[in-house]
């Protein structure tokens, strides 16, 4: 007898937050990274403001994606260590929850990055980010990567050099992402009419969709034995 | 060599090659005398370009050789499939041997490109979006290589990099439409409308046609089939002494 889809797939939500309530490891060393990422890059590039104001959004997405990865890297590679990932195998539960719940722990923290980063990019980068399309972008953007990065971060956790791959691996394949999401988030910064810029968030929002029904088909494949 | 295998049978008999099937040495023949065709029909026979003069010539690889290169990735795809839908490791072996040959011939329509572009573009390289997005598919694939290398229980690595081969692909279509989707690249199109600022564009007339069609049927159908054929014979021969090696050390 399998235990009901939803019923895995929140039992695994709950777990991955309960840890985090208590440790507070993820979130932590990604706000961190996030934010010390950003005032490197204000420094490296020497912004001045029209500079900064063209920059800035290209700087939210590439901070973004960069933090995502020692999320990922660091979630999975708990589930390993501590054998929870075996353990999860062994049970009677069907792969895609295992991959849905995953997906949303690593989502909601990556998400919870990218919310606490807007203001602190409007405060330091003097621009205003903190806007309800730029936000909507946000969340459709990380989610978008978030489901490649757990596909990814599993098979990457598998591997010997470990930690070295999930970046190599994962990087060409969010480009997409990358792509759409900065178009998206310069097109909306600059003031330009809806019609500009809105084929770019529903283009973010098709190709999410087909990376979240390829990495549910293909979870299956890379959490064998 | 002296050691005997478990079954009584010399062992280096067991890594002879096969015989070069007849399909394969017509497809070698076909191949061998397409690509010198091509090469003189794209050299001599197709117009010189009014504007560029005879580096335009070089078109008649640079774009040919990226169809080549889709044509050996879209054999990892579906040697991606058809390994975790049957676990075979033929298609493991099909898969790997599109990697590394469509690796070849991207880096070959990248290196094509920039010797065009230096006098075209007066520069050797430019960060448009297509010549970036091309980019960042050789070093997906790049990718998919370091992975392979890093994984060691092999049951393990082929299912990996059959799922890391079907997503790898999505960088070949990133490139292929991209020049649709962002209109300021200055690259140029040369079925259909070149966009606006493209630079270094010419129309495809009867000139180009004749040496172009050729070229595309021997770099997107012959030379990838033939090469990946070869490149899958040796990695069964690599099998067959890895086999050896163990073989050996255990004996």
């Amino acid at each position: 007898m399998k235990t009901p889809f939803l019923t895995t797939v929140f039992a695994i939500i709950n777990k991955d937050l309960r840890a985090e309530m208590r440790s507070r490891e993820l979130i932590s060393v990604m706000v961190l990274f996030a934010f010390l990422s950003i005032l490197i890059f204000s420094f490296a590039l020497e912004l001045d403001r029209v500079a900064r104001e063209e920059a800035v959004s290209g700087v939210l997405w590439v901070t973004l994606i960069f933090a995502s990865i020692l999320g990922f890297n660091r979630s999975m590679a708990m589930e390993r260590d501590q054998g929870n990932i075996d353990a999860m195998l062994l049970a009677p539960i069907s792969r895609s929850a295992i991959f849905i719940g995953k997906l949303v722990g690593n989502y909601l923290f990556t998400l919870i990055v990218g919310l606490v980063m807007l203001p602190i990019m409007t405060i330091l980068y003097n621009k205003t980010l903190v806007n309800p399309w730029v936000i909507l972008t946000t969340v459709v953007g990380i989610f978008g990567f978030s489901t490649i990065g757990t596909l990814l971060a599993t098979m990457t956790v598998q591997t010997r050099a470990r930690e070295a791959l999930l970046p190599i691996a994962m990087l060409p394949v969010v480009l997409p992402f990358l792509l759409t999401a900065v178009r998206a988030t310069t097109g909306i910064l600059s003031n330009s009419p809806t019609s500009d810029w809105l084929v770019w968030v529903q283009l973010l929002g098709g190709i999410s969709i087909i990376y979240l029904v390829l990495c549910i088909f293909l979870y299956g494949f890379v959490v064998e034995e | 060599m002296v050691a005997k295998a478990k079954k009584g049978m010399p062992l280096e008999y067991s890594v002879q090659p096969k015989p070069i099937p007849l399909t394969l040495k017509l497809l070698t023949v076909v191949t061998v005398v397409g690509f010198a065709l091509t090469l003189v029909l794209g050299l001599f026979v197709a117009g010189t370009d009014i504007e560029q003069g005879e580096i335009q010539r070089i078109f008649y690889i640079h774009m040919p050789a990226f169809f080549g290169a889709f044509t050996a990735f879209g054999a990892t795809v579906i040697g991606g499939i058809m390994y975790l839908a049957r676990r075979s490791d033929k298609w493991d072996k099909i898969a790997v041997a599109g990697v590394e040959v469509g690796l070849a011939f991207s880096i070959i329509n990248l290196v094509t490109g920039s010797i065009w572009a230096r006098p075209i573009w007066n520069t050797w390289w430019t960060w448009d979006p297509r010549l970036t997005s091309a980019a960042i598919m050789v070093l997906t694939y790049a990718a998919y290589l370091m992975l392979r290398a890093g994984i060691e229980d092999p049951t393990r690595k082929k299912g990996f990099m059959s799922v890391y081969g079907i997503i790898a692909f999505v960088s070949v279509l990133t490139t292929l439409f991209i020049i649709r989707i962002v209109p300021e690249t200055i690259h140029p199109v040369i079925v259909g409308a070149s966009p606006q600022n493209a630079q270094g564009t010419f129309e495809a007339t009867s000139g180009v046609v004749i040496a172009l069609l050729p070229s595309l049927l021997v770099w997107l159908v012959f030379m990838p089939i033939t090469i990946m054929w070869y490149r899958y014979r040796l990695e069964i021969r690599m099998d067959a002494i890895n086999r050896l090696k163990v073989q050996l050390l255990s004996e």
